[in-house]
């Protein structure tokens, strides 16, 4: 018989309080659509559930002097129909869409995709490229870290038991520059992704690129940010010989594994075909803005 | 061990019920409150069959625990016909003969209401990337969107 507990807290302090005292496997819930579907085939056997969603500013977005504060629980259909975070970050927008159905929108998280750990989640490759931080609260108090830090491998973080995600910044978007995610799956909807790959860049006024950020997901045991892939786009206009600079770079960074999604070969080939895909549509974006 | 009191409002009713902490929503609504219209088909949000709205938008009742529900409002397929009319997606369901085996129509309903209500008027690309959390094994889903976009031209009086 479960001895499953539910607390639902409705201040973040106190949070923290009902994880710092837990004395068995306490589990934070968000939108819950990994949590839920862990629980229910037994994969994980929690204690006590903390829901998250009482919590005032837990949920929503906030844009402050043109930089975002995306709430850890607000759900995938509000980020989605925030049209001021779409036109400053479009591909952390459509990556953070394209997680699961619609149903699956209604409750799922940007703090639950990143804390879920899986190496093919779609919103961390996004979140990383734009520079995304989070801020965490725990017992020793809060602290702001490059989201790219949270995931140490397939499930794993580097939160402590006491922590949670409260909120994520995204910076203020400097003037030229845009970002996209792509990501492989074999139909068009309700899959994981085989690739995704980010790509972030701002362009001077001749539309050369002054600076880029390529993140790979699905290929590695995390999201991993590819600093040489980047580097193959600064100083050009992401022509071909940049873009094959990139593509290149790509296949060298990527770490995969052999699944039914596809083979490690399969998946460094298309790992580099996304990334060129990805750089081109982030770079006719930041073309096309002042 | 103890239980959770839950208030909330289902199809417009306030609601009280008593769960454990494991029950999802659709435990509660089909075996606790007898509201067996929202059917089980995978238990891991992938099939759409156990759609309902909570304070309007569209989620799986099999991915939420019943205590979630408290304070929440919640729609779901019982509440879409008035009495014995139906709503205009149920008649043109009926008329396109949109279903066969009808285990996903109750989802499919929910979910394409919620869809109208946002979006009166949607393209048949927008109905089908909408519906593709729905999953159907006998229409092969043609006839869902044509009766998805007619109710949509017959809710506008087209």
């Amino acid at each position: 018989m479960s001895t499953l507990s539910y607390k639902a807290p409705s201040t973040v302090e106190e949070a923290i309080g009902i994880l710092a005292k837990a004395s068995g496997v306490a589990k934070v819930l968000a939108g819950g659509t990994d949590l839920l579907v862990q629980l229910r085939s037994g994969r994980i056997k929690p204690d006590l559930i903390v829901d998250i969603k009482k919590i005032s500013g837990l949920s929503g977005i906030l844009e402050q002097d043109g930089a975002f504060i995306i709430g850890a629980a607000t759900p995938g259909a509000e980020i989605g129909e925030c049209e001021a975070l779409e036109r400053a970050w479009p591909g952390v927008v459509e990556a953070a869409n394209l997680i699961g159905s619609t149903q699956v929108q209604g409750r799922a998280s940007l703090a639950g995709n990143l804390c879920n750990a899986s190496p093919a989640a779609d919103s961390v490759p996004a979140m990383i490229a734009a520079r995304a931080t989070c801020v965490i609260a725990g017992a020793r108090g809060r602290r702001e870290v490059p989201v790219e830090s949270i995931p140490t491998g397939p499930g794993r973080t580097s939160l402590s038991p006491d922590e949670l995600i409260v909120e994520f910044h995204l910076p203020k978007r400097p003037p030229r520059s845009a970002d996209a995610y792509l990501r492989f799956i074999p139909r068009t909807e309700m899959d994981i992704a085989v690739v995704g790959a980010a790509v972030c860049l701002t362009l001077d006024a001749g539309g050369v690129c002054t600076d880029a950020r390529v993140v790979l997901g699905a290929v590695a045991p995390t999201a991993i940010l590819v600093p040489e892939a980047a580097a193959a786009l600064i100083g050009s206009k992401c022509d071909d010989k940049a873009l094959a600079g990139l593509d290149a770079a790509a296949r060298r960074a990527c770490k995969p594994i052999d699944d039914k999604r596809g083979t490690i070969e399969y998946r460094t080939k298309v790992a580099g075909v996304m990334a060129r895909r990805a750089a081109a549509i982030a770079y006719q974006r930041a073309g096309e803005r002042r | 061990m103890s239980k959770y009191h839950v208030s909330t409002t289902i199809n417009g009713e306030p609601t009280e019920f008593l769960c454990e902490a494991q029950q999802t929503l659709l435990d509660v609504l089909r075996d606790e409150l007898h509201l067996t219209g929202s059917k089980e088909g995978c238990s891991s949000g992938d099939c759409g069959a156990c759609s309902v709205t909570v304070d309007g938008r569209l989620v799986c009742s099999c991915l939420m625990l019943a205590v979630e529900a408290d304070r929440r409002s919640i729609e779901t397929i019982e509440g879409m016909a008035q009495g014995d009319k139906l709503h205009p997606l149920q008649q043109k369901f009926l008329e396109h003969a949109a279903l066969q085996c009808g285990f996903c129509t109750p989802g499919l309903l929910v979910a394409a209401k919620a869809l109208l209500d946002r979006n009166p008027n949607p393209t048949e690309a927008e109905t089908r990337y909408w519906l593709a959390g729905n999953l159907c094994r006998c229409t092969g889903y043609d006839k869902v969107v044509r009766a998805v976009l007619d109710a949509a031209a017959e809710m506008h009086g087209e």
